[in-house]
């Protein structure tokens, strides 16, 4: 019986209702559905529930076993969090609605694809994203959010008809439709592929992130970046796990979007090139696709959910409260939001994978798993990637926006629903670096995961010699003038294609199009015109001048449909 | 911008350049400790050239110059107009 209810329903059966609702009620919502939903996860069993028949086909909706639990329930925890940091939007008026329903409706769309268990689940959820996190986006009704939102909405809405297309010629190669280990051997899943890869955030596929993550509103971009694309590494784990192209896609996505975190000016965009580089580690593990690393991307799914967020929500806090996100603009404020800088540290030292940190103990994993294939190409552009993280998001976030220059701005500490939010998810973080058995325990393979042991001496030094040199380089750059200053700026990235290179060459082509429809058409014009003067000619006193009653008008009307219907039917 | 107070113009810790110039000590402390610890347990890596003393440690200081420097000239081509697609 309790395992005939999705958790996924739970969460959007409650954001559907957060418009209908009083604040109070919106409220109660708010927290009641993400913990219940994450209750009723818990309590079922695992298996197939939920099975729907459909033109012969079994869909089964909703799939537990140890790979989509973990993600789900991942998915469930940032729900909850996503609630809490966003609790003051309620305080407004009519400004959370927006937010509060989609965001939930989002986290179940998200919980729902990870549990689908036949690829029409999951395309119907794989929309569902799309269309309910774009109006986080659109929720800071700005022109340049509107505009970035339809692009996110057309590349996302893409991926879809990618996956849908691709699902329909499995269908008709292997007769199945059930969402399991799909391969590239086909065209179906060479298009299914392709349509992971949109989500995942593939290089020259990735630029939608880092267009619309910085647009969305301060609580709107935490949520966003806990779901699309880690949904789209778990379908990669689901049924692309050992492909060896995965392998070098993931090395060159931990380390070209560093290059861009470097030299980018909107902080909430470096954190999109650093979530870029983060799924990099986790497609790789995907791609190795042993036991070890496939714990290793989901326990690095799992932590970097929490460090990202935590990111994004100390970020969304100084936006709230001084209203800019550049760094040129930023600095000094450890003075004023010296919470925020704590909770924004240990976001920092997370990713960057410090001992006693979760990325720490994720992290490892994958390394472990690419030396143990003796992949030493592959390891070493990751541990160049990890001095990369380092820079990007150990150093340069919290840096250039609690110290550097001190910029003036003196501003209230967060809000409190914020800091209780980030604080949750700060001691998260240092929990699982520090006591990691109770993740590892959920991993796909536990009983190898709780075998792994992260703190050995050779792995903490060797983590340690990494990161302390690393700052070291930092201070060195810093103090001669060589790290390149924060200036404003616009990098261009492979958003470039389709906004600036694809419009301005398509111009000529459509001016001189439609110059030609109005050539056509001033033709016909002419032609019609002379006609009718010949005709009036013709037949000036004749039948066609002659005026007639509207009733005679109708009457004709009524022969002429009356005449079709019939030939129709016919 | 709406929520901006006046109080917390006093000195702090770290507006004093020499109480930074104690961090950067303390950091270079960590990193000369982190080099020794190489010698006291020896690493028993996966590939031959982890064993080399202290190759995380150049490896690290290494690969970040080059990140940060090569990204530096990365600007030279990629770097636009604030209002580049307005």
């Amino acid at each position: 019986m309790i395992d005939d209810l999705s958790p996924a329903l739970i969460l959007i059966f409650g954001g559907a209702l957060m418009p209908l609702l009083p604040r109070n009620g919106r409220n109660i919502v708010l927290f009641g559905a993400p913990i219940a939903a994450l209750t009723q996860l818990c309590l079922m069993t695992p298996g197939n529930h939920v099975l729907w028949e459909l033109f012969g086909h079994q869909l089964v909706t909703v799939r537990v076993d140890s790979l989509s639990f973990i993600w789900a329930l991942i998915f469930c925890i940032a729900a909850c969090i996503n609630s809490l940091y966003s609790q003051h939007l309620r305080q407004g008026a009519e400004m959370g609605r927006l937010q509060d329903a989609s965001g939930l409706i989002y986290a179940g769309a998200g919980v729902g694809a990870v549990l689908a268990g036949d690829l029409i689940t999951l395309f119907v959820y794989w929309e569902l994203t799309a269309i309910a996190s774009v109006f986080l986006i659109w929720a800071s009704r700005t022109e340049k959010a509107i505009q970035t939102g339809i692009r996110y909405l057309i590349i996302q809405v893409g991926s879809g008809v990618l996956l849908l297309a691709g699902a329909l010629l499995l269908l008709n190669t292997t007769g199945s439709i059930a969402f399991d280990h799909i391969g590239l051997e086909t065209t179906g899943g060479k298009l299914i592929f392709l349509a992971f890869g949109i989500k995942c955030a593939f290089p020259l596929l990735h630029n939608w992130l880092q267009d619309s993550y910085p647009q969305a509103t301060p609580t709107g971009t935490v949520v966003l970046s806990a779901f699309t694309t880690k949904l789209a590494v778990y379908a990669l784990a689901r049924g692309f796990a050992g492909e060896e192209i995965l392998i070098w896609i993931g090395a060159t996505m931990t380390a070209f979007p560093i290059f861009f975190a470097v030299i980018e000016n909107d902080l909430r965009r470096v954190l999109a090139y650093s979530l870029n580089n983060q799924l990099g580690f986790m497609v790789v593990g995907v791609g190795i696709g042993t036991d070890l690393a496939i714990n290793g991307a989901a326990a690095h799914a799992f932590c970097h959910i929490l460090y990202k967020a935590l990111l994004f929500m100390s970020m969304g806090a100084v936006l709230h409260r001084v209203g800019t996100m550049k760094a040129s603009e930023l600095g000094g404020l450890y003075k004023s939001m010296p919470l925020t800088t704590f909770f924004c540290i240990i976001g920092a030292m997370s990713i960057s994978a410090f001992p006693m940190f979760s990325g720490f103990v994720s992290k490892s994993m994958i390394l472990t798993a690419a030396a143990e294939e003796h992949m030493w190409v592959v390891w070493c552009v990751l541990l160049m990637a990890s001095a990369g993280v380092m820079d990007h998001s150990g150093i340069k976030i919290p840096f250039f926006t609690f110290f550097a220059h001190d910029q003036g701005h003196k501003v209230e500490e967060a809000p409190t629903n914020m800091l209780w939010a980030m604080g949750i998810t700060a001691f998260l973080c240092v929990a699982i670096g520090v006591y990691p058995a109770p993740l590892y325990a959920l991993l796909p393979n536990p009983e190898l995961a709780m075998q792994y042991n992260p703190y050995t001496s050779d792995h903490v030094v060797a983590q340690l010699q990494l990161l302390f040199f690393s700052a070291l380089a930092f201070v060195v750059l810093f103090r001669t003038g060589l790290y390149p200053p924060e200036i404003r700026s616009t990098n261009l990235d492979t958003d470039w294609v389709y906004r600036r290179l694809i419009p301005r060459a398509l111009t000529p082509v459509l001016n001189y199009s439609f110059s030609l429809v109005d050539r056509v058409k001033e033709s016909i014009d002419q032609v019609t015109s002379l006609a009718g003067v010949w005709l009036g000619r013709q037949f000036s006193n004749g039948y066609l001048v002659r005026d007639a009653g509207s009733a005679s008008m109708v009457g004709i009307a009524m022969i002429v449909f009356a005449a079709a219907l019939l030939w129709g039917y016919l | 911008m709406s929520n901006q107070k006046k109080d917390g113009d006093e000195k702090r810790w770290l507006d004093n350049p020499k109480n930074v110039s104690k961090l950067v000590y303390l950091l270079v402390a960590a990193c000369i400790l982190s080099v020794l610890a190489d010698f006291v347990w020896s690493r028993h890596g996966h590939f031959s050239f982890e064993e080399i003393p202290a190759f995380y440690a150049v490896y690290g200081f290494v690969a970040y110059c080059f990140i940060v420097l090569s990204a530096k000239q990365l600007r030279r081509i990629l770097k636009r107009d604030e209002n580049y697609y307005d």
